[in-house]
């Protein structure tokens, strides 16, 4: 039985059944390209990863979300790494080994949603204007980095509650593991801000909702946890308390801070 | 000792109503654990599940929610009395700004075990009894070798049990914590190897760019050396 002529065939009277059929069309062609062993590398990528398709509309829309703001970061460390005398040597095995991550994001997500991931939108890291040095300013670099990776660990975390449906669990933990390593580029970014005096006294952790620009950190000072307002838990100031949870960003809030990128 | 006054003040709180009243009740009932408050409370109460088992002397980590939550409970343990002793008995020559960072980082954990604790209420385990005399708290490496282990761990603890909460609002609230433990996982190896790529080194994050996800009873497995009381997981969900 030839199951690309049968595809073709229901196509003519039912025009959508690719897309409904895509999870299992593309589970098929993959076993068959494995057996012929006439496998691209982008394809052995996808197919390790067949318990991280996503597969309900939830998921698509969650991985997109992700994937436009991974296309993002990873074009922006691509070109700030490229670009020569912006990053001081000194500084260099940081930001290149995040910009790898990105990457590697960036291919895992096009890998888990297939035909139905979004395309690269053009980008202004400029922001219209407003980062007009970024790639001959290593501070102004430096700052956009910290803002994109600290907005990456709040968009995640607003999306988590999105993907508990148990066949999107094997997503829901992929997800959890971009984030930590997001919140882990966050914090040594920030770490570095400090070192070089372009934001004295930034350390790993978000105190408050100080930062910059502003709406990336709206919100951070919350001190209510499950319901309850933990000041003064533990004996320990405002400022402790904030640090120790990091708060979630809506998608419209996101997509109003990443807005600007977009050309 | 002070702080575990002032948590019971929270818990005291919590039911006493000083905070809106529905908090703790809300807090409870999105846990599956209550409808009918007042009966839940009490059935946990004479459930016993805080004192260790007496037959196996195991403390029990529970099961559903209300089990990852204690498995939580139980890590940050582990991390806040870590860092409460590094902080107390400072390495040799420890410069001003580690002590500060691993301050900082001690009262992140310290607020992470008593919200957790007053969270779970009379849910929560015991007071887990630690055993530190691996670590040699006067020499930095030993430290902050041991630090970046347990931040680490935490990491790969909370990123393995978000696919077991069945909980929204709960699957959030670890959200909230695996990134600050992120944060000083980075903060911790940036510490030990400055301006390398250590801070999500190769030896962790993985070729798709995704650090690891560990589940509970390898957790348990590997940390159980540091605590001295026997943790049971046998009924987390898997």
């Amino acid at each position: 039985m030839n199951i690309f002529k049968l595809l073709s065939d229901i196509e003519k009277v039912d025009g959508d059944v690719y897309e409904r059929l895509e999870h299992v069309s593309r589970r098929s062609m993959f076993s068959s390209l494995t057996k012929k062993a006439a496998i691209a590398a982008p394809v052995i990528v996808a197919a390790t990863l067949n318990k991280a398709y996503a597969t309900t509309p939830g998921a698509i829309d969650v991985l997109n979300y992700a994937l436009t703001l991974e296309y993002l970061e990873n074009e922006f460390y691509l070109k700030g790494n490229g670009t020569s005398g912006l990053i001081p040597a000194t500084d260099k095995p940081i930001f290149s080994q995040i910009g790898k991550h990105e990457t590697q994001h960036v291919n895992f997500l096009l890998a888990a949603l297939g035909a139905k991931a979004v395309a690269k939108p053009n980008f202004d890291f400029t922001y219209k204007g407003a980062f007009a040095d970024v790639f001959t300013n290593y501070k102004t670099f430096a700052l956009v980095a910290n803002a994109l990776e600290d907005t990456g660990v709040r968009a995640y975390k607003g999306q988590a509650g999105n993907l508990l449906t148990t066949e999107d669990l094997p997503l829901l933990e992929v997800a959890l593991q971009i984030h930590s390593v997001e919140a882990r580029h966050a914090s040594v970014v920030r770490r570095l801000l400090n070192t070089r005096g372009f934001s004295a006294g930034l350390k790993g952790w978000v105190t408050n909702d100080v930062g910059f620009p502003a709406a990336v950190y709206a919100g951070e000072g919350n001190l209510v946890q499950g319901g309850v307002n933990l000041k003064g838990l533990a004996g320990k100031s405002d400022e402790r308390i904030s640090e120790a949870f990091d708060e979630p960003l809506t998608k419209e809030a996101v997509l109003a801070i990443a807005g600007p990128f977009i050309a | 000792m002070e702080e575990l006054q002032v948590s019971k003040t929270l818990i005291e709180r919590f039911t006493e109503g000083n905070v809106p009243s529905g908090n703790r009740r809300k807090f409870l009932k999105n846990a599956g654990m209550a409808t009918a408050m007042g009966a839940a409370i009490v059935t946990i109460g004479c459930k016993k599940d805080d004192d260790p088992d007496p037959i196996a002397g195991t403390v029990d980590l529970g099961s559903g929610d209300v089990g990852i939550l204690n498995y939580a409970y139980a890590l940050e343990q582990l991390e806040a009395a870590f860092y409460i002793q590094a902080v107390a008995t400072p390495y040799s020559g420890i410069p001003a700004s580690e002590l500060e960072l691993l301050t900082e980082i001690r009262d992140h954990e310290v607020i992470h075990r008593d919200f957790f604790k007053a969270a779970l209420g009379a849910g929560a385990i015991p007071s887990l009894e630690v055993n530190f005399s691996s670590i040699d708290f006067t020499s930095r490496a030993s430290v902050l070798g041991t630090a970046k282990v347990f931040e680490d761990t935490g990491v790969q603890a909370y990123n393995g049990a978000g696919k077991l909460i069945k909980d929204a609002g709960y699957l959030l609230l670890a959200g909230k914590i695996v990134s600050v433990e992120a944060r000083h996982a980075a903060a911790i190896r940036d510490l030990l190897m400055p301006l390398s790529t250590s801070f999500a080194g190769d030896d962790l994050i993985d070729s798709n760019g995704l650090d690891k996800a560990v589940k509970p009873a390898d957790i348990l497995a590997a940390v159980s050396g540091f605590i001295k009381t026997k943790v049971s997981g046998a009924n987390l969900p898997s």
